[in-house]
């Protein structure tokens, strides 16, 4: 995985609630069988006039002008600030690869769905919980003064403002890790190959018929 | 038992299956099923390939393709190569070649046991009582209906249970949502799951796992019970479950992969252990009563954004906070509809019964008491009846309610995902009203500029014989 340490970008901001994953990234987009190219079709709906079709350029395609993500004082922008519940709906890893593709590499929100907030720690990409009010604020910032960018240190768990401001946020140890080292979970749990096997087969005599039926 | 050592179902289920307790607060947790489908899993397996790693365990596994594949009965017999979207063709085709490749039992598009994977999962025993169950898809809950700790992934995980057997978490907070006393006539499983999503939001169940309880659910089949479970995403939760009880134990006798003989003693006996103790405590309780639940309509592009059929949509102007009034004024635009209508003005263009929440056995019987003898309104342009599985299907047509839709103007479909979410050819034009048993009406879900209103199957084969919105109870529905 890529690491997360630290970061500064420009700020770029989607004020609505409830922003779901069928927003992020449409379902038309979910047939492909690769992890990467979903960047160009991040928010879809919301910054093209036609409906976008899997594989096809969307170099031509006629883009929404109010959205932000087209205006172009927001070129570039690799943080994204949002409201609440954020990637709500359908579990698709699609969200967090289509907003990492973008160029995003982190989001702060006053709250964010379980699964798409999982899936996001899983690709290097730092989901951020701060109060409504600080999101309130980060939002008129960004507004009022062009180029607004925050600089995001995870080793200190804080945000810093252009002003200095440091807003502290938090994160669970083992995610925090993950993210600081870039580390593969597959490789850290198959060090616990043993204590498995020895769970696996405590589960084996307690409960059988889960063991050996689908062949 | 002292009050501390009390505990819910999904503590019992959690600390039955913790592998280990990490001392930075991640836990790993054992997986007994891991459901896969055609979306979500091409990029794990390839990660598993790429890092030369094998599936831990393969019966442990289960796979079917669901939600891109074509529910057209010419497409699907043309069969997997002549899939006219190259795109789709190439997905499915990636799961068949990737199920051989590793080894992984799956129940190809054609086959007998394929199906949306919360539907026959369960009907195949593949999914049982006490197991932890997951699958890339936010519905997985459906299986916490029969007392699994059951949860939708992401795509990353999936290699990772794939690859380990394990999944690394967190483990939730608790919450009840008891629903007491009896439903009214015409008010389903689904009417009370809405309902429960109306009460708490989108997010109210964010961070819990919620178990149901109370007369309502042991009330109800667990095929019920399965639709409820279903949409416990819908209020934010990834887990919903419902305690076992004998008619729980009933419903896997004689499945697929259901233990038989004494094995079958020994699970359900075990099972039946399976629910919360009696002081165990929630970190959130809610309560609802059963006689207040009407039929339930969405009106907006948010499943909490709902009403009973018998009320009227909401004015912006009357909202207090500025942010939900925003939010009612953009559903109200994107939906096309005006503040102070009855909802059962909302006209009808398109139904859409189906889903891995509503497209089991009694949902196809429920849709079809109502279309019985009746037929679809003129300015309906298609009503899409498609059965969760293969088994519901052959279910549906030997009972022949197939022939009920068809006379009565429907179109009776292969099993499949389909208008749910749109990502095959039944979808919505822009501007289309749809009545769905589905679970989900955000913008564009079923195409784009599609309006979404998410309803029961009776209330949905009644707004195709009405032409709009109206009241199940009207046309003599029965218990």
């Amino acid at each position: 995985m890529k690491s997360f340490v630290n970061h500064t970008g420009l700020v770029v901001g989607i004020n609505r609630p409830n922003i779901d994953t069928d927003m992020i990234i449409p379902k038309q987009f979910l047939k492909s069988i690769k992890r990467t190219g979903f960047g160009v079709n991040l928010f879809d709906e919301l910054r093209y006039q036609d409906e976008g079709k899997p594989g096809e350029s969307c170099d031509n395609r006629p883009l929404v002008p109010d959205f932000p993500l087209n205006q172009p004082r927001y070129n570039g922008a690799s943080i994204l600030i949002a409201q609440e519940n954020f990637g709500c709906g359908s579990s698709r890893e699609h969200a967090p690869w289509a907003l990492d593709d973008f160029g995003f590499r982190a989001i702060l929100a006053p709250s964010f769905a379980d699964i798409f907030f999982t899936n996001c720690l899983k690709n290097g990409i730092l989901p951020i919980v701060f109060n409504k009010k600080t999101i309130d604020n980060f939002f008129s910032e960004v507004h009022n003064k062009k180029g607004y960018k925050l600089t995001i240190d995870l080793n200190s768990q804080h945000v810093l403002t252009p002003s200095n401001e440091v807003f502290k946020f938090s994160i669970d140890e083992f995610s925090k890790r993950c993210l600081l080292d870039g580390l593969d979970e597959i490789d850290l749990t198959l060090k616990e190959v043993d204590i498995i096997k020895a769970y696996e087969a405590r589960h084996i005599k307690r409960v059988p018929w889960v063991f050996g039926a689908i062949k | 038992m002292s009050k501390s050592t009390q505990k819910t179902l999904y503590d019992k289920l959690w600390e039955g299956h913790l592998v280990k307790q990490r001392a930075d607060g991640s836990s790993l947790i054992y997986i007994d099923r891991h459901i896969l489908h055609e979306v979500t899993s091409p990029q794990a397996f390839e990660g598993l390939r790429v890092a030369n790693r094998k599936p831990w365990r393969l019966d442990m596994n289960i796979a079917t393709p669901d939600h891109n594949i074509s529910t057209d009965t010419k497409e699907r017999e043309a069969g997997v190569d002549a899939i006219p979207d190259e795109v789709s063709r190439i997905q499915v085709k990636t799961l068949d070649y990737n199920c051989d490749y590793f080894g992984i039992r799956e129940f190809r598009m054609n086959e007998m046991g394929q199906g949306i994977v919360h539907v026959m999962g369960p009907e195949l025993g593949a999914s049982l009582p006490g197991m932890t169950v997951v699958c890339g898809d936010s519905h997985t809950a459906t299986h916490g209906a029969f007392g699994c700790l059951a949860h939708g992934i992401g795509t990353s995980e999936v290699e990772h249970v794939l690859a380990t057997q394990c999944l690394v978490t967190k483990k939730m907070k608790n919450m009840r949502v008891t629903v007491t006393g009896k439903l009214g006539l015409g008010v389903t499983p689904k009417d009370v799951v809405l309902a429960i999503i109306g009460k708490i939001g989108t997010a109210g169940g964010t961070g819990y796992a919620i178990e149901f309880a109370g007369q309502v659910f042991l009330d109800m089949s667990i095929e019920g019970r399965m639709t409820v479970c279903n949409m416990a995403i819908e209020a934010g939760a990834r887990i919903g479950m419902v305690a076992v009880d004998t008619k729980t134990i009933d419903y896997f006798k004689g499945r697929k992969f259901s233990p038989t003989g004494d094995t079958w003693n020994t699970a359900s006996n075990y099972w039946s252990t399976l629910k919360s103790d009696k002081n165990a405590f929630f970190d959130s309780e809610v309560k609802l009563s059963g006689q207040d639940i009407l039929p339930q309509v969405t009106w907006g592009t948010s499943p909490e954004m709902v009403l009973p059929v018998n009320g009227i949509i909401p004015t912006p102007e009357d909202e207090s906070d500025p942010q939900k009034r925003q939010a009612i004024r953009q559903a109200l635009s994107y939906m096309g509809l005006k503040g102070g209508m009855p909802v059962t003005d909302i006209p009808v263009d398109f139904v859409f019964i189906g889903s891995c929440t509503n497209s089991r056995i009694e949902d196809m019987r429920a849709a079809a008491s109502i279309a019985k003898g009746n037929k679809v309104a003129d300015t309906v342009k298609q009503v899409l009846v498609v059965p969760g599985s293969q088994m519901v299907k052959a279910q549906a047509e030997a009972e022949g309610l197939d022939k009920i839709f068809k006379d009565a103007g429907m179109d009776w479909r292969e099993p499949g995902c389909s208008m749910c979410l749109a990502m095959n050819a039944d979808k919505l034009g822009s501007g289309q009203h749809c009545a769905s048993t589905s679970n989900r009406n955000f913008e564009g879900r079923q195409g784009i500029g599609g309006r979404t209103h998410l309803l029961s199957p009776s209330m949905a084969a009644a707004a195709a014989i009405a032409g709009h919105i109206t009241d199940v109870r009207v046309y003599g529905v029965q218990s």
